[in-house]
């Protein structure tokens, strides 16, 4: 057990007060904005919940928030497995593993406005590589027109993204583990399975926790690479919440709703994150507890 | 069966390399094309060789200078994250404390923060504090998502690090600043290199806050890229070739940790 120190305090104080310079107060604004109906800058009317239950009824609020879950859902899905199996197959050392560990990190390292610009260029059936492949393949590849192929084209971007940061963070919790596991594993007669099961997926936890939540998060909240590639479309298919709430704050200009739109927003993230977060760190130290008894 | 499956294995490494770096090599080839053989035809290799469109970047100032523009912003958010992360990530990793494990949420959840709509107050805040068009603003706007993961990420390698070397520390006469900065930084050093690349890959890669809080003095390159899309006809031969130079930073970067990404790290308790 940790020795209880109130004076530890002092030693968040700066992170703290960092942080808090910027989060507190623009949340503040935000919560203000969404009681008020802001007619001009000089008049506003205290209107209480009206704009939350406004935007709870709304019906392409509804849609947009299913649309977001499938999304994320589906990159959770792709790029967490296809992630630990890379990291798995990844050289432990050596040149190749350098070269491999840059290799796949470049995807992290481009600015998101950029990945969406790539894959627009990448996607066309006319001078991109994807789209001309897929025609000459015989598939009728048309991600501007076809809802279906837009969204799929969005969430293999999303996986040729992002795929890279559950890779590296898996790959460092695999390199971490003693050799004397795997003997003691050997010697043992462990099948393969058995080893990755009740020794590197254990220790990997603390590394596929951040990697869980950042990308749940993140593609929760994913904005830039789908605005420049589909900008929303065709139709509303791929307009995820970010997209939604940005076309009601800027297009509408909507500030009283969008703002009660963004606490409703936030409130979500913020209770899927937590069960996500107590769900993982309990999964956890019950796997830890079965392998210290088996 | 272990042959079959190292080779199954590499074949998937393999695949998965040729899927990542397939979309970059057309951004490598769109950048040594002119922009009438980027429309006009479908090439696997630039045909008309050209470097026209570095030229543009490296001879124009107003591209340039988005590039020292955000590396200066990246550069300071980096070295404040990691200075006030440092004694955060120590205190959560050796002691417990009144609402420690709140404190520690609430760090994350300013992940969370949809961007579309705080943007606005963060407009209103910075140019209350005169702080608009400056380096710092977006330097302090991204602490805001990059220092919950620092402090995350040195949590989870100085729990790793046994409490018998701060005790033995102690008992031998070190003060705290001197025990954390000559004996502990340097035990860590691999978890320092981790975080400052998590904060230099989020705060090279951000656009909104970035954009929203520069104008002309502190325009970041992520910014300055997307005016090509407005100019008459899409300049896609430039684009691709300033996309091309936003990599070298962040590969170097990824070149100078990758031995403290091989040597592994749990995270906690291994």
């Amino acid at each position: 057990m940790k020795p209880v120190n109130q004076k530890a305090w002092l030693m968040i104080l700066p992170v703290v007060i960092c942080v808090a310079f910027s989060a507190i107060l623009p949340l503040m604004t935000v919560v203000n904005y969404s009681v008020q109906d802001i007619i001009s800058p000089d008049r506003r009317v205290f209107v209480g919940t009206d704009w939350f239950k406004q935007v709870m009824r709304d019906d392409d609020l509804h849609a947009a928030l299913a649309r977001q879950m499938t999304f994320s859902l589906a990159v959770l899905l792709c790029e967490i497995p296809l992630g630990i199996g890379l990291a798995l197959a990844m050289p432990a050392k050596g040149w190749k593993s350098s070269a491999v560990l840059v290799l796949v990190a470049i995807s992290l390292l481009i600015p998101w406005n950029v990945v969406g610009t790539i894959w627009q260029i990448f996607g066309r059936a006319d001078i991109g590589l994807l789209g001309a492949s897929l025609s000459g393949l015989g598939i009728d590849y048309d991600y501007t027109g076809n809802s279906t192929h837009a969204w799929l084209t969005v969430l293999v971007m999303d996986i040729w993204h992002w795929t890279p940061l559950v890779a590296l963070l898996c790959y460092a919790g695999l390199r971490a583990i003693p050799d004397a596991y795997y003997q003691a594993a050997s010697i043992d007669g462990a099948s393969k399975f058995a080893v990755f099961r009740y020794i590197q997926l254990p220790k990997m936890r603390g590394v596929l926790m951040i990697a869980v939540l950042l990308r749940f998060m993140d593609s929760f909240m994913i904005y830039t690479e789908p605005f420049v590639l589909t900008g929303g479309g065709p139709g509303n298919a791929t307009t995820f919440l970010s997209q939604y709430l940005t076309q009601k704050a800027v297009g509408q200009f909507d500030l009283g709703p969008a703002a009660a739109f963004s606490l409703i927003y936030f409130l979500i993230i913020l209770l899927l994150c937590f069960i996500l977060y107590n769900w993982m760190q309990r999964v956890g130290t019950v796997s830890e507890g079965e392998a210290a008894n088996g | 069966m272990d042959d079959r499956r190292f080779k199954k294995r590499t074949l998937l490494l393999i695949a998965y390399l040729v899927f990542a770096v397939l979309p970059v090599y057309w951004m490598v080839n769109m950048s040594f094309k002119t922009n009438e053989e980027i429309t006009a035809s479908f090439s696997l290799w630039p045909h008309h060789f050209t470097w026209d469109n570095y030229r543009t970047i490296f001879t124009d100032e107003s591209w340039y200078s988005g590039y020292v523009n955000s590396l200066i912003y990246v550069g300071m958010n980096m070295a404040m994250s990691l200075l006030v992360a440092l004694p955060a990530a120590y205190a959560f990793s050796r002691y417990s404390f009144l609402g420690d494990k709140h404190v520690f949420f609430w760090l994350l959840t300013n992940r969370m923060t949809p961007p579309a709509v705080f943007l606005l107050p963060f407009f209103q805040l910075y140019t209350t504090l005169g702080l608009m068009d400056t380096h710092i603003a977006v330097a302090l706007a991204h602490l805001l998502f990059n220092v919950p993961l620092a402090v995350w990420i040195l949590e989870g390698f100085m729990s790793g690090i046994p409490r018998e070397i701060d005790e033995t520390a102690y008992i031998d006469g070190y003060s705290f600043p001197r025990f954390f900065l000559t004996i502990f930084v340097p035990l860590i050093k691999a978890g320092i290199g981790v975080a400052a690349f998590f904060c230099f890959m989020f705060s090279w890669v951000e656009l909104l806050m970035a954009r929203t809080l520069t104008s002309v003095n502190a325009k970041p390159i992520v910014a300055v890229m997307t005016r090509t899309v407005s100019a008459a006809g899409m300049d896609w031969g430039t684009l691709a070739a300033a996309g091309v130079l936003t990599i070298v930073p962040g590969a170097i970067v990824i070149w100078f940790v990758r031995n403290y990404i091989a040597k592994g790290f749990a995270m906690g308790r291994v």
